[in-house]
């Protein structure tokens, strides 16, 4: 569903991602993990057209992501820091994300996230006056909405409170058990035992390894994937 | 496109910004014109006000809305839009609500007082003038991630068009005033938005007398109907080349 092919980055003198190349398929949960800096917001910006790559190409169901904008309609994408109009009510943003994507009836919306959240609640509610949170709750809530088929999760659980992230990690499953394409980075390794299939491991912007989550941990003879990706690390 | 137009006129009517300038220049166009007594000479005055004002909020709140509407911007570039309508929507945007202004705060005064072919130019000139020092703010906007620094590009900008060039041909006047440059004057009056404006505006009130031998040249040029088609194609173009240059930066811009 999405092939990287050489994908390199640069921003100035530093490399964010040097002849990064990967394929991911539909029905596979992918965690990205990499230390700090080690160029996963990057791919996914790169992934959504938001960072222009230097060389190399992406493509998404086979359109090629530099000519093609209607790809993104099959994107849900939840940033690590949700940046929204600041003056607007939630309400309004709901409103604006679907009237530009088109989907207005609501047979076509999953609205699981929106009810769970209790956003209903504080649609009144100016972006500006949120706190960190709620801002990830509306962004996590935006993801899910249009029913994508593939979800991009950058940072899902940072900042929500331990009953959300707990109905967000339900959410991913079920999203998963659908066959849908799910691509998480994370520092907090647990929570992501019980979610992803495969492992794509970065390091200075280039692909370490992408591995099956049983193959990593064969090969490293862990039954955590925490404790596995220590193991990787502390080999480096 | 247009559901995007749309989110972006609400956001800036929604701003004070823009009542406050649509109330500014009103009641200044009305004044003007209340205290002349010959609607002309208030044309004249209103003139060199539109020339300073117009320009000036243009181009500086269009650039702090571009700035701050970076998080609105982020959020629809990974949205299934194509890159040119979301800018073309926010130039769209800035341009209808500062043209509405602009009818709305001069236009309305000099249809009551002044409602002949040189009021009517003086209309159209301010409206082109709004669209021009949008179309230039957006590409200031594009070109800088640092906002102080777009912003202080902007009034730089604005001031060299309104102050320094005129200093600069001034100055290349004098240098060579043994040489007969009223030509030249003409094709270096081009190359400032705001001049070619005040010099169309000028002849078409018949002042050129009041310039001299250069008056007699410009009314040669700009007086005929190809002449002032040629400074309105100028003026267009002034649009079109910073926006074109403004989309083909924001196209490949990481945000």
């Amino acid at each position: 569903m999405i092939i990287a092919n050489n994908v390199s980055k640069n921003f100035g003198s530093l490399t964010a991602l040097n002849n990064f190349s990967v394929n991911c398929n539909k029905g596979e949960c992918i965690a990205l993990i990499g230390p700090n800096g080690s160029g996963k917001t990057t791919f996914i910006k790169t992934i959504l057209g938001m960072v222009v790559c230097d060389s190399g190409f992406i493509t998404v169901n086979g359109f090629n992501i530099k000519n093609d904008w209607q790809y993104r309609s099959n994107i849900g994408y939840m940033p690590q820091t949700g940046r929204y109009p600041e003056n607007m009510t939630i309400g309004q943003v709901l409103e604006m994300m679907q009237d530009i994507r088109g989907k207005k009836n609501s047979n076509e919306l999953d609205e699981d996230l929106i009810n769970q959240f209790e956003i209903k609640s504080i649609l009144h509610k100016r972006m500006r006056t949120l706190s960190g949170g709620t801002r990830q709750k509306i962004s996590a809530a935006l993801a899910f909405l249009f029913n994508p088929d593939l979800l991009i999760l950058d940072e899902p659980t940072a900042g929500l409170d331990p009953l959300s992230s707990e109905i967000l990690k339900e959410k991913i499953i079920e999203e998963k058990k659908k066959g849908k394409l799910i691509l998480i980075t994370s520092h907090i390794l647990s929570e992501l035992d019980d979610l992803v299939t495969q492992v794509i491991y970065m390091q200075d912007g280039c692909l370490c390894f992408h591995k099956t989550i049983e193959q990593l941990k064969e090969d490293t003879g862990q039954t955590k994937l925490a404790k596995a990706i220590a193991q990787v690390m502390l080999n480096k | 496109m247009k559901k995007v137009i749309k989110y972006v006129i609400i956001d800036i009517l929604r701003n004070k910004i823009m009542l406050a300038y649509t109330a500014f220049l009103l009641v200044l166009s009305f004044s003007i014109f209340s205290l002349e007594d010959n609607s002309a000479k208030g044309l004249l005055g209103l003139l060199n006000i539109i020339l300073i004002i117009v320009p000036l909020v243009s181009i500086v709140f269009s650039t702090i809305y571009v700035y701050n509407s970076s998080e609105f911007i982020e959020l629809l570039v990974s949205q299934p839009l194509k890159r040119k309508t979301i800018w073309m929507s926010l130039f769209t945007g800035l341009t209808s609500s500062m043209v509405l202004a602009f009818i709305v705060g001069v236009g309305i005064p000099i249809l009551i007082y002044q409602s002949d072919i040189t009021g009517m130019m003086m209309m159209v000139i301010g409206i082109l003038l709004s669209v021009i020092f949008v179309a230039i703010a957006m590409l200031a906007a594009v070109k800088t991630r640092d906002k102080a620094k777009g912003i202080g590009i902007a009034v730089l900008l604005w001031l060299y068009f309104s102050l320094l060039f005129d200093g600069f041909v001034l100055f290349l006047v004098f240098q060579f005033s043994d040489y007969p440059v009223e030509k030249l004057m003409v094709a270096v009056s081009m190359l400032n938005p705001l001049d070619l404006a005040r010099i169309m505006i000028l002849l078409k009130m018949d002042i050129s007398a009041l310039m001299g031998y250069t008056g007699a040249v410009f009314k040669d040029f700009f007086g005929t109907g190809m002449g002032l088609t040629l400074s309105f194609s100028v003026l267009v173009c002034w649009t079109i080349i910073p926006i074109w240059f403004s989309i083909r930066k924001f196209k490949t811009k990481d945000l």
